[in-house]
């Protein structure tokens, strides 16, 4: 079934003619898009495309050497990642980027960090406000384990959990940060059909419960074309195609992309 | 039978998060808290208190500041000698230059010194990790100790270049330097150990601690979620400096009364590594075994051969003790790698079926 096609007007993020190069090698050239508030944003190509490059310089860990991004209405070339983690970017990695020492409470207790207050005294005497501050942060840390159904692992080490909760965990720490712009990197690679099917629900539920734009690279099609509002295609570090799942479908250059051209 | 959590039912995050959510770990603790306060000061002699008691509360103390920086937060770090000197020549100066200052203020105030020292050697952690930051933190090791045994004024132009504690009171009873008791030593010395190892503890399980962690376990995906590793690291750095300068400044004052630079030299720091690493890295507990076990084994070792054989020569006592400390530590390293502290967890999970096998 295919959900009525749902508009968007507010931009949230813009970026604006990207390119970046490591030496001689072109990984981003002349890219242009937006991501607009609310909506799911795929970023799409084949290996090597340069879709990873992109999300790495939307939170701000490549700085690309032509280009700026606005977020939320503020310009930018270049800023460090904790600081693109200030202004409302969470993300989750290709290979998943969990802390395996700690609880999978812990990981998520992580990312409400920025959130909390406490100075070094008060979290040295632990009972009183600090106490208190991290009572606050875990029962909101507990809706998200509720939400995303972890419940049962909570106090495990990450580094124990199998490779489908594992991505759980780390959408959870992500969550922890109530971002606003959610970088999602391949989500449901490595995942059987059962487990996609769950991640596919739970990043719908998290578009419409917490109201979080997503912007997410994925390699499954069907995955991409029921979930993402827009897709925006990159090949070899150029943008090809822009537009709705449908659009993108029909374009020929995507087309010849994927599937290759007789010279 | 007698170790079961069945039953007890967390109805707050507040009973979650305590320090020992299981019901018997509280009691066992306060148990062990009890007798050391009430039965060992009246049970150990003093040559009891003075070879096992008090270096082992001066080793946690260590232990417990390189655990911070090194289990906690991931930066190996070999300066702990260079930093324990930092707290014991800091306090002696502190102490000789103002006689009036209250001796545990003097204490704090060395402790801080320190972790201003420890932070300006903390810088290199920035651009380097593992090994090379190893061999950054032996700098300190090396400048440290060579700067208190070079200028005169850091040992008030002692000859020797020995300081001696000069006696302080609290509450008029004298704690430090040679007059004080062994049995005042100890007391003193648990009170602050338990106190700054509560406070390790809370700090470990707040927001602070979960940065140091996050830096250890991925410091990208640290960075993504906010924390700035400039931050997390140099307060690793710097509260691990804390403690270890004032574990220092105890060994100084209260252990041995008297110390020159040499006694903080990179064995030390070895040492302090040791403990750690067979204690458990990134656990508080695991420095109390780690201490435990590293002043307490070569003394078991000569004991137990003098027990022996008593006509065994103590030259070859001490070679032997060598040799069997090494391989007992090889050893350990093997069976369990993530130390005592592990293997206690074990212990209690095993524990907690018995006498059932599952």
């Amino acid at each position: 079934m295919v959900a009525a096609a749902r508009s968007f007007d507010e931009v949230l993020l813009e970026v604006r003619r990207i390119s970046l190069a490591f030496g001689g090698v072109k990984a981003l050239t002349d890219i242009s898009f937006d991501i607009r508030k609310g909506e799911i944003r795929a970023i799409i190509g084949p290996n090597g495309a340069g879709k990873t490059s992109m999300l790495n310089v939307i939170n701000g860990f490549y700085h690309p050497q032509e280009g700026e991004i606005v977020f939320k209405g503020e310009t930018r070339k270049a800023m460090r990642p904790h600081k693109a983690a200030k202004q409302g970017i969470a993300r989750t990695f290709q290979n998943v980027a969990l802390f395996k020492g700690m609880s999978t409470l812990d990981n998520i207790m992580t990312g409400r960090l920025l959130k909390m207050r406490s100075n070094v005294v008060l979290q040295a005497l632990y009972w009183g406000p600090n106490e208190r501050e991290e009572i606050r942060h875990r029962a909101f840390c507990e809706q998200i384990i509720d939400f995303l159904e972890i419940q049962a692992i909570r106090k495990t080490p990450v580094g124990k959990l199998p490779y489908g909760l594992q991505k759980r965990v780390e959408l959870a720490r992500a969550l922890a940060m109530e971002p606003e712009l959610l970088l999602l990197d391949e989500p449901m690679a490595g995942m059987n059909v059962e487990e996609k099917e769950d991640m596919s629900r739970f990043i719908l539920d998290v578009n419409e419960h917490f109201g979080t734009t997503i912007a997410l690279i994925e390699h499954d099609m069907g995955v991409v074309m029921d979930l993402s509002d827009r897709v925006v295609v990159l090949d070899y570090g150029r943008k090809l195609a822009d537009g709705t799942p449908d659009e993108v479908r029909a374009n020929q250059e995507v087309i010849d992309a994927y599937l290759g051209v007789a010279h | 039978m007698f170790y079961r959590e069945t039953g007890q039912f967390k109805t707050s995050y507040a009973a979650d998060q305590s320090i020992f959510p299981i019901l018997q770990d509280k009691i066992g603790v306060l148990l062990i808290l009890a007798i050391a306060i009430c039965v060992v000061p009246f049970v150990a002699d003093n040559y009891l208190l003075e070879t096992i008691f008090v270096p082992v509360l001066v080793f946690s103390m260590a232990a417990i500041g390189l655990n911070i920086l090194t289990g906690y937060c991931g930066q190996l770090s070999l300066g702990t000698g260079g930093f324990m000197a930092c707290g014991a020549f800091f306090s002696y100066k502190l102490a000789t230059a103002f006689p009036e200052l209250n001796i545990v203020l003097v204490f704090l105030l060395a402790g801080a010194g320190t972790a201003v020292v420890g932070v300006l050697f903390g810088l290199p952690s920035l651009r380097i990790k593992g090994f090379y930051l190893a061999v950054a933190t032996l700098a300190a090791q090396f400048f440290l100790v060579w700067m208190f045994n070079k200028f005169g004024w850091w040992t008030n132009y002692s000859a020797s270049g020995v300081i001696s504690a000069p006696p302080r009171e609290i509450f008029g009873i004298v704690v430090t330097g040679s007059g004080a008791t062994p049995v005042v030593k100890y007391l003193f010395l648990l009170f602050a150990v338990a106190l700054l190892a509560l406070v390790a503890k809370n700090l470990v399980r707040s927001r602070i601690g979960r940065s140091w962690m996050a830096i250890r376990d991925m410091d990208i995906a640290a960075e993504i979620i906010g924390i700035r590793p400039l931050v997390a690291k140099l307060s690793a750095f710097a509260i691990s400096s804390f403690y270890i300068g004032v574990a220092g400044a105890l060994w100084a004052f209260v252990y041995t009364g008297s110390v020159e630079a040499l006694a903080f030299e990179i064995n030390r720091s070895f040492q302090v590594l040791f403990m750690i690493i067979l204690g458990g890295l990134g656990s508080i507990l695991g420095s109390f075994l780690g201490a435990i076990f590293i002043v307490l084994l070569p003394i078991a070792l000569n004991v137990g051969m003098l027990a022996i054989d008593s006509t065994i020569s103590v030259a070859l006592v001490s070679h032997i003790e060598f040799m069997v400390f090494g391989a007992l530590i090889i050893f350990f390293l093997i069976v369990e790698p993530h130390g005592l502290a592990r293997l206690w967890q074990i212990g209690k999970e095993k524990l907690r079926l018995w006498p059932f096998p599952y």
